[in-house]
């Protein structure tokens, strides 16, 4: 018997168009069932449509929901309420806008004590803190007196947990819950849900377009496109031999160190608006085995050894053959990098670089700190490479991005590009240029694409005139892949990986040498992360552009990248060719990030277990900034560490390696 | 938290002083004493020695910034900017054309303002917010619906319709209060009632509006979900979550007015003949007596400063993030 | 020519403004994404039909602003004179509302005065009784057939109205039935207004439709003349606003430091004070300046339009704080953008990105801004009018008109009718000016715009 069974879910907007599209799928007491799908796949919807928590404007329209012998749509609405919070628990993405800002962490979970446990009174409190500390905050006692704007991200998401866990759910439903966290903080996160679903028994709901978090956590899968489950199995199943195309072009455009040599492969387009295929497959428009029927027939629900698809490849008889095709893979790593320990001449070369920002209190608004975001970093980058810079969020990484291109003035040291120094001097404009996180903030959405690529052109007097520079710009849509005819248009007509492109070009309108990358595909969906890449390896190739590529995610890294930098807390800890430091990595922390991320070839690696939250760089810790997290600090850790080599090319900064003896 | 509102009281000072030399400047420099001598005595009298007169009973025979004919500390002191403007700063407002003090006539004139004022503004927060909820729980609703589409018809109606009106079909038709007039203590009831609920009529179209603009804000947020998917009824989540929420943005427009009450209602005063701080301000317009105008720009001005620091007071109190910072 | 175009101060910045909106509405057609919003107003219905009625304001509006003075019928050979009275288009096409003029008050479609006098009879007795007027009904000879007339005329203008309605339909669609592309609610309204105007006009030529004032002026005259001066106060207005916020708010946004402390310091010291008081300060320190300079305004029409210039003036000098205040926090948002830092690093200039990348940025909000204030002026114009601030008692506006039919309030029987022409105009007026503006906010605000395609 299951816990949940959820059979044929409909959910509509209230114009007609259908975002959750026949949906089914069951999950038993104490299994984690995960759904997998890329950004407006109709996930989120299906779990609030569990809940009956659906926003204004879209409405539930057929199906049913069996839950624990109750028919969760046939409910009153006063009954349903005791099922919320009661037997069906939910956490959110953004832990930060989930939690009431005016209400004490301890009210928030008490409320649901009152409701679920009639718990009130005395022993409230007293529940409170065994629940905290139960999800793992320390000081559980005072924390429950305080406000959500007063705990770290993974803290306020661990207060969630908690919360839920107050009505002793049978089904916790967890809406993306990591997506918001950096990746050691996730880690920790997902090993709690993991731990607690153990000890308690529950059944769990795991809502995420992340592989990684799937192989890790989950024990069957759904995976969503376009308001459909197109694929549903356990988890050695799919990670095995995905049958879907949507989900083998899943596995196929994930970046890593072993794909490194080839182009990803990605899944052409974009996700089809809402309502725009009425018949057919969703996906036949991106699929490359697509053919007639496609497009003509919707294709049924079709179960194979115990595992379902929906897909014409598998219903017809003589498709039933599976095709023994498995994403082998090529392992790329001797064709790569022959050149590895040649020296590359530095195009761009940092001494020793800080950004400070003084904090101002009290009466007069005195100068009572410095904040330094960016503490004494030194780099260097050759021509026509890739340095990645890794590194949590607030860790330093955008600040010194945008000190490089003095859109933030640096507060010392020196810059050089190409034998120049750049601080104090605005000569190399043109040399180094930016393509930003989020492409829907990048672009002026009152500017012709013409006129976006043209501004730059215009403020360098790059191009004799008008005419040239028109030339130019074809030439530059031609690069990123973009239709001609699309310099007319405003940014509003494009999707985000046009965006994106639009943004590179925008970049290499004034023909830089230098591109400085911010997380430049994070924003994406991990089949357009996939064109974004291997348009930059293009790039590269033709050009010889180098690029400072910055970044949280380690799989691109492995991808793209020659060289690394880890950042902590404003300064590099370690840094080496891409192998040496992702292969071997030697600073605890670059051992504890690397450790954190999840592998979908589920062969992770020693977790390394990280305590508590990046410290806040207005009052680092003094000597090494790491050692208060350090599983392996020493007395030494308090003084600064100088740079150890363990290699010519692999350096890095923690007193394990520097005793000489 | 303390620095920070000791800082923004410190802050008051140059804001004051901006609207002391503006107010010199408009009344003083703009126009000339002589100018304001004449229009006072009408053009059939004017003599200079008339001139001369008047500004000598008022004052304003002294040069405007500095007094060179004078010696010492008199040199800035015996000036019209010392005496008119810069005394205002110790509520010094000097006397009105009618040679009453006009210190003395704004502490008398206060309590009747208040009366009408308070009260209105009081029994206006409870009906608009009440009704702002209504709206907001049956939400893209028919009857929400209806409840906007009143909104934007109070809202486009005059104001002096309200009083207008009122006075006919209350006091006129139905004779249920007099028209217009005032006594102190128990008597006050039956000629305060009526302009209080006309002022509470005159802006429930726009205040309820705003309310429920904020009420909606509030409720379309990320933490408002999480409460109900704890379980909570619908009334639980609007009373204790989005409500407490959202009394931030309401403080920001609320707290500040409080002291302007003291001002009174231009309107409301002096059609309902109340002897309160807003009908001397339209008295002295009407009359041009420019130093009750003065007088009642600088009041006014202090005031709204004083609201401003009592509303980053308030903000202490419902936002934990002011608080605790 | 026995008439020159004369324009008036406000005139001219109307023309301004007129030719401001045109070259807008040009840019925008031209430009698919600035269109869309507008699309969206377009589609609501309840806008068209407020558009509708903004529209026929606005058209007698301008029919009034476009002023001229007639010759004087020539004396001796002497140059052309032209007469000191100020006339305007509006004035010309309604001819028999402004000229005829009865003795005192006299209720909507009254034959008679309303107050009794001494006349003589045909026998040459003195009775006292209520005087014919003069025009107001003056080709019935009997008095009782009074009401059957005006149902009459009420049907034949009406029905005329409809006709023209219906054709005007026709020559623009080429079709009568309202199907795709056609708002049923703007079809039926049209209809409705065309029959309503087409009635009071038949009805307006022979009765006071909405009686007659103290001086037995036509008070539905007066209502129509009052809408000008709403307009002018609702829009002339912003163009001391708009400026002034525009620059000092983007400005106070983008530099920072101490451009923007001077900034926020000079509009919390105006937002500091009461605007009613601010307002009748400086409007009285004006009308001391306009009376000691009277020798520069030689028409009477000429210093009661100063007035009103220099109303607007005043207003816009006061409520552009809070718009500034506004496009202050809102540059400050888009400041931190990725395609403003995206054109720092090419090093375009300053002047280049506030023009190019910051004030398209908040045109929307300036719009909505606007057509939000457009209805609190023409409430406000009425109540500082009231106070006496206003504008000058001699210009016909809805303020002087309720402050002049206030007065009778204690007569017996009433005199309603000013109060209620005035009131009922003011309500329309502003009702649809509001509507209006609604829908303007909702196509134009993207938050807004954000939940609903999110729903």
């Amino acid at each position: 018997m299951n816990l949940l069974k959820v059979d044929n879910l409909v959910t509509r907007l209230r114009n007609g168009a259908a975002i959750v599209d026949g949906v089914s799928f069951e999950i038993a007491a104490g299994e984690t069932f995960a759904l997998l799908g890329e950004s407006g796949c109709g996930k989120s919807m299906t779990a609030l449509s569990l809940m009956r928590l659906l926003p204004d404007g879209v409405a539930n329209a057929g199906g049913a929901v069996q839950m624990d012998g109750a028919a969760l749509f046939d409910l009153p609405e006063h009954d349903m309420r005791e099922v919320r919070g009661g037997k069906m628990a939910m956490i959110f993405q953004e832990p930060g806008l989930s939690l009431n800002p005016v209400m004490t962490v301890g009210a928030q979970i008490a409320e649901v004590l009152a409701l679920h446990q009639d718990i009130k009174g005395m022993q409230t409190n007293q529940r409170c803190i065994e629940l905290l500390a139960q999800v793992g905050i320390p000081d559980a006692a005072r924390r429950v007196h305080e406000y959500p704007f007063q705990l770290s991200g993974g803290m306020k998401q661990r207060v969630m947990i908690a919360m839920a866990l107050a009505g002793s759910p049978k089904l916790l439903i967890a809406d993306e819950p990591t997506t918001a966290l950096d990746v050691t903080i996730q880690a920790q996160v997902l090993r709690l849900l993991r731990d607690t679903q153990d000890k308690l028994g529950m059944a769990m709901l795991l809502i995420t377009h992340d592989l990684g978090v799937v192989a890790e956590n989950a024990h069957r899968v759904g995976v969503m496109y376009a308001g459909q489950i197109v694929e549903q199995a356990s988890r050695e199943q799919l990670f095995s031999r995905p049958l879907h195309p949507y989900t083998q072009k899943l596995f196929a455009a994930l970046p890593d160190a072993a794909r490194s040599g080839q182009p990803l492969s990605a899944i052409p387009g974009s996700v089809p608006p809402l309502g725009s295929i009425p018949q057919g497959c969703r996906f036949a428009p991106r699929c490359d085995q697509a053919w007639a029927l496609c497009r003509e027939q919707t294709p049924k629900w079709t179960t194979v050894d115990g595992r379902g698809v929906r897909c014409h490849l598998y219903n017809s008889a003589e498709s039933r053959v599976l095709r023994t095709e498995s994403l082998s893979r090529h392992s790329a790593l001797s064709t790569r990098d022959s050149a590895l320990g040649t020296r590359y001449s530095a195009l761009l070369q940092v001494e020793d670089l800080q950004v400070h920002f003084p904090i101002r209190k009290g009466l007069l608004q005195r100068v009572v700190g410095q904040v330094k975001a960016v503490d004494g970093v030194s780099l260097s980058l050759p021509q026509g490479r890739t340095l990645a810079l890794v590194g949590e969020s607030g860790c330093g990484k955008t600040t010194l991005g945008k000190a490089l291109l003095q859109l933030i003035p640096p507060s010392a040291g020196s810059v050089r590009f190409a034998g120049n120094e750049l601080i104090g001097t605005k000569s190399s404009r043109s040399a180094m240029q930016m393509v930003f996180q989020d492409p829907y903030a990048s672009l002026n959405p009152k500017m012709r694409v013409a006129e976006i690529l043209e501004e730059g052109m215009t403020a360098l007097n790059i191009g004799a005139d008008s005419e040239t520079r028109q030339a130019h710009i074809d030439g530059l849509l031609d690069k990123v892949g973009l239709a001609r005819d699309s310099k007319w248009r405003y940014p509003h007509e494009f999707s985000g990986g046009q965006r994106q492109r639009i943004a590179i070009a925008r970049a290499l309108a004034v023909s830089p040498q230098l591109l400085i990358c911010d997380e430049p595909t994070s924003a994406l969906d991990v089949s357009v992360q996939a064109q974004i890449l291997n348009l930059l390896k293009a790039l590269q190739r033709e050009l010889g552009l180098s690029y400072l590529f910055i970044t949280h995610n380690l799989a691109v890294v492995e991808y793209l990248a020659h060289e690394v930098c880890v950042m902590y807390l404003g300064r590099i800890v370690e840094r080496g060719m891409t192998e040496e430091v992702l292969r071997s990595p030697k600073h605890p922390y670059t051992q504890a990030l690397l450790s954190a991320v999840p592998r979908i070839d589920g062969a992770g690696r020693e977790y390394v277990k990280l305590e508590g939250d990046m410290p806040s760089p207005a009052n680092p810790p003094s000597g090494c900034h790491f050692a208060p997290r350090c599983p392996k600090r020493m007395a030494e850790c308090t003084a600064y560490p100088v740079e150890a080599e363990i290699s010519a090319t692999h350096v890095v900064r923690c007193h394990l390696y520097d005793r000489r003896d | 938290m303390l620095a920070y509102l000791i800082r923004r009281i410190l802050y008051a000072v140059p804001i004051l002083i901006g609207v002391n030399l503006l107010t010199f400047a408009l009344f003083f420099v703009v126009n000339t004493p002589d100018d304001m001598a004449r229009m006072q005595l009408g053009i059939k009298r004017v003599t200079p020695e008339a001139i001369e007169k008047w500004k000598q009973q008022r004052g304003y025979d002294k040069p405007l910034l500095i007094n060179s004919a004078a010696g010492g500390t008199d040199k800035l002191t015996d000036t019209i900017f010392w005496q008119k403007s810069a005394s205002m700063f110790v509520f010094d407002f000097g006397y009105s054309d009618d040679g009453r003090s006009i210190g003395r006539e704004i502490a008398k004139r206060m309590g009747p303002s208040l009366a009408i004022a308070l009260p209105t503004f009081l029994i206006g927060l409870i009906v608009y917010v009440s009704f702002a909820l209504l709206m907001t729980m049956f939400r893209a609703t028919a009857l929400d619906m209806a409840g906007v589409a009143l909104c934007v018809l109070l809202m486009s109606i005059s104001g002096l319709f309200y009083i207008i009106g009122g006075q006919f079909v209350v006091s006129k038709l139905w004779h249920l209060v007099p028209i217009s007039g005032y006594a102190g203590g128990a008597d006050s009831f039956k000629f305060v009632v009526l302009p209080i609920l006309i002022g509470v009529a005159g802006s429930i179209g726009s205040s309820s509006r705003w309310y429920r603009t904020i009420f909606l804000e509030e409720i379309g947020k990320d933490y408002v979900r999480t409460a109900r998917a704890k379980g909570l009824s619908e009334l639980r989540v609007l009373f204790t979550h989005v409500l407490k929420n959202a009394m931030i943005p309401i403080l920001t427009g609320v707290v500040v007015v409080i002291p302007l009450l003291f001002m009174g209602s231009l309107l409301t005063e002096s059609f309902f003949g109340i002897p309160g701080l807003g009908s001397y301000t339209i008295d002295a317009i009407n009359a041009q007596d420019f130093s009750v105008v003065r007088a009642m720009v600088f009041l006014g001005s202090v005031l709204y400063i004083v609201g401003l620091i009592l509303t980053d007071i308030s903000y202490t109190v419902v936002d934990p993030r002011v608080r605790l910072q | 020519m026995n008439f020159i175009p004369f324009i008036l101060w406000s005139d001219a910045l109307v023309f301004l403004l007129l030719a401001a909106g045109g070259v807008a509405a040009w840019y925008v057609r031209r430009r698919e994404h600035l269109l869309l919003p507008w699309r969206r107003v377009a589609r609501s219905g309840v806008a068209m039909v407020s558009l509708l009625v903004l529209s026929l304001f606005l058209l007698v509006g301008f029919l009034d602003t476009l002023h001229y003075r007639s010759a004087l019928p020539q004396t001796n050979g002497s140059g052309k004179v032209y007469s000191p009275e100020v006339l305007s288009v509006f004035d010309s096409l309604v001819g028999p509302l402004r000229t005829h003029t009865e003795k005192t008050y006299s209720e909507p479609f009254a034959l008679v005065l309303y107050a009794k006098e001494s006349i003589s009879d045909a026998q040459g007795n003195i009775v006292r009784d209520y005087p014919r007027l003069q025009y107001g009904g003056a080709h019935l000879s009997d008095a009782s057939r009074r009401d059957a007339d005006v149902v009459k005329r009420a049907l034949v203008g009406g029905g005329l109205g409809l006709l023209v309605g219906l054709l005007s339909f026709y020559l623009t669609h080429g079709t009568l039935r309202c199907t795709s592309g056609c708002d049923r609610g703007v079809f039926i309204a049209t209809l409705i207004l065309t029959t309503f105007i087409g009635a009071i006009a038949n009805l307006a030529i022979v009765y006071h439709v909405l009686g007659t004032d103290k001086v037995g002026q036509d008070v539905l005259y007066l209502s129509l003349k009052s809408i000008r001066t709403g307009l002018i106060i609702g829009t002339v207005t912003t163009l001391v606003t708009l400026p002034l916020a525009l620059f000092l708010g983007v400005a106070a946004g983008y530099f920072r430091g101490w451009v923007d402390d001077i900034i926020q310091y000079i509009y919390t010291v105006l937002s500091s004070i009461p605007s009613v008081l601010l307002i009748a300060a400086m409007v009285l320190m004006m009308q001391l300046f306009i009376d000691k300079h009277a020798d520069w305004f030689d028409l009477a029409a000429l210093r009661a339009d100063a007035r009103l210039v220099v109303l607007c003036l005043i207003l816009g000098l006061t409520s552009w704080t809070g718009l500034c205040r506004l496009l202050r926090g809102e540059t400050l948002k888009l400041r931190e953008m990725e395609y403003i830092q995206a054109a720092q690093s090419f090093g375009v200039s300053s002047l280049r990105i506030l023009t190019r990348h910051i004030m398209p940025n908040v045109m929307h909000i300036i719009l909505i801004a606007l057509v939000m204030d457009f209805s609190a002026l023409v409430l406000a114009e009425a109540v500082l009018s009231y106070v006496g601030v206003g504008v000058d008692p001699s210009m016909i506006s809805f303020g002087t008109m309720i402050n002049a039919a206030r007065l009778e309030m204690g007569r017996e029987p009433m005199v309603w009718w000013a109060l209620a022409a005035a009131f009922g105009f003011m309500l329309v007026l502003v009702l649809a000016a509001n509507l209006f503006a609604d829908a303007v906010r909702d196509a134009f605000d993207p938050r807004l715009n954000g939940t609903e395609s999110k729903a």
